[in-house]
């Protein structure tokens, strides 16, 4: 226990990161030149992290294995962005967006870093804007906003349901600024595969260059992973299908601790499974149940067609259940609510396994609201229509079309068939105030880290965290280390311990090459994903997560006798990434079902069906289970729990209620 | 067996930049309308494993249409027959029994073929270093509101950053001019207040290096706009010149 410092300031909760900024240790501008940062990643955090320190003076090397930093999968981020501006004059404040923020992750979030999130979300908008990001806007040109789930005012800033793609290009742009001027150097379809530790601290990577299948090694005075998420071990997931946890797994490995890997996010609006041909899931953002109705028949199976049920035979049943947030309960419960439904016999559409989003009402209501704006008196029923779907174009006109091009059905005339899916994992390393992993000199940004999120996250803070982490932390708190390291030279990297990491790196893409087996890379990862979403998933119970265990155990032993891996290493050979991913993803599937097994209590999105209220609702234990789990890797299968204690200081701690 | 359409793959493949390629024919079987185009060529993957054969390389990445990864050119169309979707939001719902599909890698020099159907397109992050950004480091910006945009300006210079760079305006076009993709970065930075202040050099600046990175030059035929997966406009491109000319004949 006691090989986790935080390292939180002193202070009161609002004046901690404002005195920390001022005394934090600077590194000077003529030091900074000889100062060598590895970035693995280009997304919200790598990116903006990149510029920044560029910026600064820093010596930046980047690392993504897309073929350009653009396409980073937080490009698919839709609904939005937070930030405490208030400027909808709706009540809203720094300490509102860290309490809200508190409350969503169940009360297992750490105070300090979440009230920092909130300090500086302002900031985040306003840098946005200055790059020239085009969020939406008003009549009167200034910007607009919308509400996200788990909160009660409007503080989300979007660009249609394109945020993400927007704000990554804003920090890309930044990100290439640096390029050009010689700040940066860039290495696309590279994908590092481990981490090189010297005497205990991080100094740098080993990269395999995908098009060409040479390793590659790489000093840097401080490495930072801005890998993003690991949702991917289900499988199906709303990730990309590049999105890995190889970064963060082989780090763990090399000593940095994993923080909460059961924490795992299952968004309750995507578009249901097809066929066991899919490949993906596809999210509809969380932005449409500002105006879509979630509704299940009131008869249990009912054969009618959504058209057919009359209203009085509907049930709305997130508005019956949780009153004063309605459809905008957070994601957690609206995704429980939804297998509650569907596995009593009352879910529809061809699997049983959905529920309808409606827009009829809204199609109404902005009909309406849009003949008041244009003076048109008794405008009939069809211009009503008419109207307002032009304003529901307008506000989610790219979801509707996606939803169309891959189910074949308009959701301007049906309610859409939405089912929860894995979407974003809460877990991720652990990291100290500084953003700094248990291995010194090796940091963790954005999704990749465990930090703000608790158990669970609220819609539209992923994207305020990434580039919070990357804009607006990690500038300074990198100085904190960085000042000592000022008389580090830059290592060669010829010494034994990088030779050494790189033999490692290919002796084991050698080991995979020549397993020579019988089935694909995607036959066992799909079998790893079953076995995570039926066990570990919405729902988990002791019994079920022990058989886990077992099985994945068993899957693994399998993989590493029977993958096959065609074609050569030395070339681009996409199975043979592939088998590396889903190989560090067969010993986190453990690890999350190790984690989920000792948590016995139930918070956000780890329900544990043993720990829950009479009417269904995730019970707590705080006097046992309030604190950060951290695992520490001691070989294959065995995993050491670290405890980090979580003190609420400035909240009080209560069973969340959304009713 | 998912489905019932039966299909006849003619695809480029190509071991790498060095090696000619060749078109290598291919049968699929039980195909459901439902896939994707992507997960249909899973399919094919999958039996080219099982039977020890190399699979078919290709680009792709967050399979929703947004991050331009994915590349194929599809019975000679950039992303397929259908207007504004990426090939990973093309499904075979769109395809009939017992048709051939001939795919091939994006077509230009300025996109070398890496191995089969993937290509590199990082000349379009170098034109976007040239200029494609406003000069505003960490920290310099003011509060957000305290710069209205009128709504027109902010919907059209939306409308232009909906690009995703997937390339498929260059692949399209009879010169592989990548001009709709340049053209959509000044368009959105010039249409915005912040980007005033580097309108000029921007224009230049972009516009030389995509020249030097071989694209090709516009004839107006306008199959980039028809092919664009996100309908870029046109328009941008007048505007371009527009911005190009009247920088080049002012600057000092």
């Amino acid at each position: 226990m006691t090989k986790l410092d935080a390292k939180i300031p002193e202070g009161s909760l609002a004046e901690k990161w404002t005195k920390y900024r001022s005394s934090v240790s600077l590194v000077n501008p003529a030091n900074k030149r000889n100062l060598e940062v590895v970035i693995v990643g280009s997304g919200l955090a790598g990116a903006s992290a990149a510029a920044s320190l560029a910026e600064l003076g820093y010596k930046v090397k980047v690392f993504c294995f897309q073929d350009s930093p653009r396409r980073a999968h937080s490009i698919a981020a839709q609904g939005g962005i937070n930030a405490a501006k208030n400027y909808q004059n709706d009540g809203d404040s720094t300490f509102r967006l860290f309490y809200d923020t508190i409350k969503g992750g169940d009360y297992r979030a750490r105070e300090a870093n979440v009230h920092r999130l909130a300090e500086v979300s302002g900031n985040i908008i306003d840098q946005c804007v200055a790059q020239g990001v085009p969020f939406a806007r008003e009549y009167g040109g200034l910007l607009s906003n919308r509400s996200f789930g788990g909160t009660q005012v409007q503080r989300t800033f979007y660009a249609a349901g394109q945020t993400g793609q927007q704000l990554l290009l804003g920090a890309y742009s930044a990100l290439q600024r640096q390029v050009g001027m010689g700040n940066v150097e860039l290495f696309t379809r590279h994908e590092m595969l481990d981490v090189v530790v010297v005497d205990g601290k991080a100094r740098g990577i080993i990269a395999r260059d995908l098009v060409t299948g040479e390793l590659e090694r790489h000093f840097g005075h401080a490495v930072l992973l801005c890998t993003g998420g690991y949702g991917n071990v289900f499988y199906l997931s709303t990730n990309a299908m590049g999105s890995n946890v190889t970064a963060a797994w082989k780090a763990h490995k090399k000593g940095a601790f994993f923080a909460n890997p059961c924490y795992t996010q299952i968004h309750p609006t995507c578009i249901p499974v097809s066929g066991d041909h899919q490949s993906k899931l596809t999210l509809m953002s969380e932005s449409l149940r500002n105006d879509g109705r979630i509704w299940v028949p009131k008869k249990k199976d009912d054969p009618r067609k959504a058209s057919e049920i009359p209203e009085d035979e509907r049930d709305y049943y997130l508005e019956r259940r949780y009153p004063a947030f309605g459809n905008l309960v957070p994601r957690d419960i609206a995704s429980r609510a939804a297998k509650e439904r569907c596995d009593a016999g009352y879910g529809v559409g061809t699997s049983k396994m959905a529920v309808y989003l409606d827009f009829a009402a809204a199609i109404i209501r902005y009909g309406k609201a849009e003949a008041n704006k244009r003076n048109i008196h008794h405008a009939s029923d069809e211009e009503i229509q008419l109207m307002g779907k032009e304003v529901v174009k307008e506000k989610y006109g790219n979801l509707f079309d996606m939803y169309k091009q891959i189910t074949g059905e308009d959701p301007y005339e049906l309610p859409m068939r939405i089912y929860p899916a894995v979407h974003y994992t809460m877990g991720g390393l652990w990291v100290d105030y500084n953003l700094m992993t248990t291995v010194p000199g090796l940091y963790a940004l954005g999704e990749a880290n465990f930090s703000d999120h608790g158990a669970n996250r609220l819609g539209a803070s992923a994207l305020m965290q990434g580039l919070a982490d990357g804009y607006f932390v990690i500038p300074y708190t990198i100085g904190a280390y960085l000042a000592s390291e000022i008389r580090t030279p830059a290592m060669s990297t010829d010494s034994e311990v990088f030779v050494n990491a790189e033999k490692a790196v290919k002796d084991q893409i050698e080991k995979l090459m020549n397993i020579r087996g019988t089935k694909s890379v995607d036959y066992f990862h799909k079998k790893l994903g079953l076995i995570m979403w039926n066990k570990c998933g919405m729902a988990r119970n002791e019994a079920g997560l022990k058989m886990a265990i077992a099985e994945i155990q068993e899957l693994r032993k399998e993989f590493w006798s029977d993958v096959r891996i065609p074609g050569e290493a030395n070339n681009l050979n996409p199975e043979l990434e592939k088998a590396g991913r889903v190989a560090d993803f067969l010993e986190l599937g453990e690890l999350m079902c190790k984690d989920a097994l000792e948590r016995q209590e139930s918070c956000g999105g780890h329900f544990r069906e043993e720990y829950q209220t009479e009417d269904g609702e995730a019970l707590r234990d705080d006097d046992k289970f309030a604190y950060v789990a951290a695992w520490e890797f001691q070989g294959e299968s065995k995993f050491e729990l670290h405890k980090e204690e979580l003190k609420f200081e400035n909240i009080k701690i209560a069973q969340r209620s959304y009713k | 067996m998912e489905g019932n359409l039966n299909l006849t793959l003619k695809i480029w493949r190509q071991k790498n930049a060095q090696i000619a390629g060749k078109f290598e024919t291919y049968q699929v079987s039980g195909i459901s309308e439902d896939m994707s185009f992507l997960e249909m060529i899973d399919v094919l993957n999958n039996r080219l494993i099982e039977e020890g054969d190399d699979p078919v390389a290709f680009d792709h990445d967050c399979r929703e249409g947004i991050c331009g990864m994915c590349s194929m050119y599809i019975n000679g169309r950039p992303h397929g027959p259908n207007k504004g979707v990426t090939t990973c939001q093309l499904h075979m719902r769109s395809f009939s029994d017992g048709q051939t599909i001939t795919i091939e890698p994006w077509r230009a020099e300025a996109f070398p073929v890496i191995k089969d159907l993937v290509v590199n397109r990082s000349a379009f992050d170098r034109i976007i270093s040239a200029g494609g950004f406003i000069s505003v480091n960490t920290g310099n910006a003011q509060d957000a509101n305290s710069l209205p945009i009128p709504k027109d300006d902010a919907d059209e210079a939306f409308a232009a950053a909906a690009c995703i760079g997937c390339g498929a305006c260059v692949a399209a076009c009879k010169n592989a001019s990548a001009m709709l993709f340049t053209s959509a970065k000044i368009s959105q930075l010039a249409l915005l207040p912040q980007g005033q202040a580097e309108r000029s050099k921007r224009a230049e600046a972009m516009v030389a290096q995509m020249d030097e990175e071989g694209f090709g030059a516009c004839s107006n035929t306008g199959a980039c706009e028809a092919e664009c997966p996100k309908g870029i406009s046109i328009e941008n491109i007048a505007r371009m010149n527009r911005e190009y000319f009247s920088s080049v004949f002012t600057s000092k």
